[in-house]
């Protein structure tokens, strides 16, 4: 039964394959990353008091084998990490596996909630801006849109903070209220103030991605609206709503969902900034951190972590590829 | 209109909620969390800040920095070491008592390998119990400020380290993290309640501590919310979220001030900023002069001095926010005097003469290294004096880098010419001399090295005669001033920001002490 299963042009074999690509990605940026780090400082210093003496820098850069070529240190890390061991922050002295763990739900439910916002605010103004293309109000979309793209995320956060948080006081300036545990996993998503929290964060990070599947969809919508089976519909005498959404939308979709796919690694790793501003206690965060602290663990850490999330990404859609689109079966032989 | 009435009544609702509460709470922020809730693992500022509201030390600095009982309430000199009497009728949070014995255990713990706590116990040989609640810390010899540098050395119940396994600190080679991060056991006026790491921890009055009828502190409960970002940091104190904040930028103070029912305070910081120009190398590794070393020029140094105006810094670069000085050492240090603390003066003319009279009348040319996340506007001060130095004809390079580059340099002296700040937590010139005059000084990065002053170093370690032994400390800085190894620019100012009905009184070292905190 395993023969077949092997055979050039098979499932099996093709995932094969991208999963042998996907650990050479790794360790390739693994090892840049790692060989990063020598620039960052020394860590050293951050660890000690001012008045610790000269010795006892000398006996914690023993201990953690800071004077060993790169290469060692690298080779030290990697086999480390092959044993699922990540070590401890030079920061906190926490394992580092468990702080990513435990910070992980605050990102993955901040990059949920602005994908959310992107993807249906995007969607419904992009159908709209494709459809009334010429009206005032699609003009005034368009342009605000621009500032999605061209604003740094810092500015719109600390923007939107002045706005809600300090003057109308609607919201809270930063942080994440309202955790409660279920099951291992801290949400705030089941409480008020869980949400009033995470409204300004999850509408910065969103911000980009929302203006991108705008400008998608109604690209999309445009060229679909120009198509025979549009004009056939309409000959028909559907009515608007029906070709709109039951017809142009559905056909603008697979391009869109393809985007969105590939974003979600985007926002989580670029979640950093929207995390420092807004002090939401996710994994970008503590990267920040450790960067000003030199905490190589956490950064060697979190970069893998990053690099995982995209290739697994890219695996999946790489596989849908593979089920959708017979030529790439057919151009794998 | 619906979204705003509905928003509405959340804020009405959460001004109840809040207003039900009679309990006092002081909400405050800051830019980092304590690093551990360990006592002996991390001499960090904020932790230390942070793990005095839990924990106690024998002796404790108030407002003013005097050193005052605290765990001890009296203390006594004699040449082999110092007796302290033990308070009596303390309890540990969870119940335990207070003995002499969690002193002696706290102290050895203190002197583990993995603490990093080891320089400010290193002259006490041995901890002997005279009674359940009297100690003598035996020295190596008399050592006249021992007390001054115990304030952070925070006593731990010896039963319950023992019973979760923390005996040690926590090193590097752990597998996990130890029970004492995230859990106290002090005797302290607050007590931990609960602790996320960089989100919040809340502390609840300590309803049995020994001073709560002898502190004008009334906060019942404090949440501390760290928050990274500066900008965010004001936006939580303007929007009322929280009551106080440690560390609000120093630009931002004035607007905070003018704004209704936020108040802010400042006050001259423990920790002077300066120069080092290296005069222990034969030749400067970054300048256009070969075979010798301006910076041994006594002149060189002087032209130095008197060509950046500290004046002009203090009022353009730190809005007014500084202390122009000519000493490292701030007032309340013992050692600064007024007249030490006059700085040198700015005087163009005389910088050129002297330079001319070196044999640098064309200048000459050199690199400034310069931390750019550490002091207040520290790069900017560092571009004012190349723009000041250049008038005598010294063509500054400019390095601005973050601290984790920064300071290494010094650390391996192989700096020029380089900015420091030095905060002194003994507050007594000792701690000057020894790290950065002292020939063997480990933040000695210039190379100086005076005989009488290394001797001084030494002879004020033992001296316990004290107009003796301020006399000395007093000889030492002459003989600095003189020779101005180094380019004193200012002592920094705290500004700490806060709500108009809470008094936090402010202090030099940037630790919140709640006891003081009151709620009008």
């Amino acid at each position: 039964m395993m023969a077949p299963l092997l055979l050039e042009g098979s499932m099996f074999y093709f995932i094969l394959n991208r999963l042998a690509q996907a650990l050479l990605v790794m360790a390739v940026v693994s090892a840049i990353s790692f060989s990063l780090f020598n620039f960052v400082g020394d860590p050293v210093n951050n660890m000690v008091g001012q008045d610790a003496t000269r010795e006892q820098r000398i006996e914690i850069r023993q201990q953690l084998g800071l004077d060993d070529p790169i290469l060692v240190q690298y080779q030290r890390f990697m086999l480390n990490v092959a044993q699922g061991d990540f070590g401890l922050s030079y920061r906190i002295k926490q394992p580092v596996s468990q702080l990513i763990l435990e910070r992980l739900p605050a990102t993955l439910e901040l990059v949920f909630a602005s994908a959310v916002i992107a993807v249906l605010i995007g969607i419904v103004l992009g159908v709209y801006t494709g459809i009334r293309r010429y009206s005032w109000v699609s003009k005034i979309i368009m342009s605000v849109s621009l500032i999605g793209v061209s604003l740094p995320t810092f500015i719109i956060g600390i923007g939107l903070i002045y706005l809600f948080a300090v003057h109308l006081r609607w919201l809270p300036s930063s942080g994440r209220a309202g955790v409660i545990e279920l099951g291992g996993w801290k949400t705030s998503l089941l409480t008020i103030d869980g949400w009033r929290s995470i409204i300004l964060p999850a509408v910065t990070l969103s911000l980009f991605q929302l203006t991108m599947i705008l400008r998608l969809v109604r690209a999309e919508m445009l060229e679909v609206m120009r198509s025979d089976y549009i004009k056939f519909a309409r000959a028909r005498g559907l009515a608007n709503r029906a070709i709109h959404f039951g017809h142009a939308l559905r056909n603008t979709l697979v391009p869109v969902i393809t985007i969105i796919g590939l974003n979600i690694g985007g926002l989580i790793a670029y979640s950093v900034i929207t995390e420092t501003v807004f002090q939401w206690p996710g994994t970008g965060l503590m990267f920040i951190q450790a960067v000003d602290f030199v905490d190589v663990p956490i950064m060697a850490a979190y970069l893998i972590f990053v690099a995982l999330l995209f290739v697994v990404i890219n695996l999946i859609v790489d596989i849908l590829y593979f089920v959708v689109d017979p030529r790439i079966r057919r151009g794998g032989s | 209109m619906n979204f705003l009435k509905l928003a509405k009544l959340f804020s009405v609702a959460l001004i109840m909620a809040t207003a039900a509460n009679a309990e006092n709470v002081l909400r405050w922020t800051s830019q980092g969390d304590a690093l551990t809730m360990d006592p002996h693992s991390q001499n960090e500022s904020p932790t230390i800040a942070f793990n005095g509201q839990i924990y106690e030390a024998l002796v404790a600095r108030d407002i003013e920095m005097n050193l005052v009982p605290e765990l001890a309430e009296s203390w006594t000199a004699s040449p082999d070491g110092w007796t302290f009497k033990l308070r009596q009728g303390v309890t540990f949070h969870d119940g335990a008592d207070f003995t002499a014995e969690d002193v002696v255990f706290s102290f050895n713990r203190a002197l583990e390998e993995s603490s990093d706590y080891k320089e400010q116990v290193k002259t006490v040989a041995k901890v002997e119990v005279i009674d359940d609640f009297t100690i003598k810390l035996v020295t190596d010899g008399a050592n006249p400020i021992l007390p001054n540098t115990l304030t952070n050395v925070y006593i731990m119940d010896s039963g319950w380290a023992k019973a979760n396994g923390v005996e040690r600190p926590q090193d590097f080679a752990a597998e996990e993290e130890t029970f004492s991060v995230r859990n106290s056991n002090g005797t302290g006026p607050f007590m931990l309640t609960s602790r996320a790491p960089e989100e919040l921890s809340v502390l609840t009055r300590n309803p049995n501590w020994w001073g709560n009828s002898m502190f004008p502190g009334n906060v019942d409960r404090i949440e501390y919310r760290p928050i990274k970002n500066a900008a965010t940091r004001v936006a939580a104190l303007l929007s009322g979220e929280v009551d106080f904040v440690l560390d609000a930028p120093l630009q931002d103070l004035k607007r905070i001030e003018a704004t209704d029912g936020l108040t802010t305070k400042t006050v001259a910081q423990v920790r002077s900023i300066f120069f080092g120009m290296d005069q222990g190398v034969d030749e400067l590794r970054s300048s256009n002069i070969k075979g010798k070393n301006p910076f041994r020029d006594i002149r060189v140094r002087e032209a130095f001095n008197l060509a950046i105006d500290k004046d002009a810094i203090q009022r353009v670069v730190m809005d007014g926010l500084s202390f122009p000085t000519g000493i490292i050492t701030p007032p309340g240090v013992l050692g600064n005097t007024p007249e030490l603390d006059k700085q040198y003066g700015f005087d163009l003319g005389k910088a050129k003469n002297l330079m001319e009279q070196a044999g640098y009348a064309d200048g000459f040319e050199i690199q400034l290294d310069c931390p750019n996340n550490r002091y207040n506007n520290d790069e900017k001060i560092c571009q004012a004096a190349v723009a000041m130095l250049a008038k005598i004809g010294v063509k500054v390079n400019l390095d601005a880098i973050p601290k984790a580059q920064h300071f290494p340099k010094i650390q391996k002296r192989i700096s020029d010419f380089y900015m420091l700040g030095w905060g002194v937590s003994t507050l007594d010139s000792h701690y000057v001399f020894s790290y950065l005059f002292d020939g063997e000084g480990s933040w000695n990065g210039i190379g100086y090295n005076n005989a009488r002053v290394n001797e001084i170093t030494k002879l004020i370690e033992t001296e316990t005669d004290i107009p003796k032994r301020t006399a000395l400390i007093d000889e030492a800085w002459q003989i600095i001033k003189k020779e101005m190894p180094y380019l004193p620019i200012h002592h920094q100012v705290l500004g700490w920001s806060m709500k108009d009905n809470v008094d936090v009184p402010i202090a030099a070292d940037d630790h919140l002490r709640p006891r003081y905190v009151v709620f009008k």
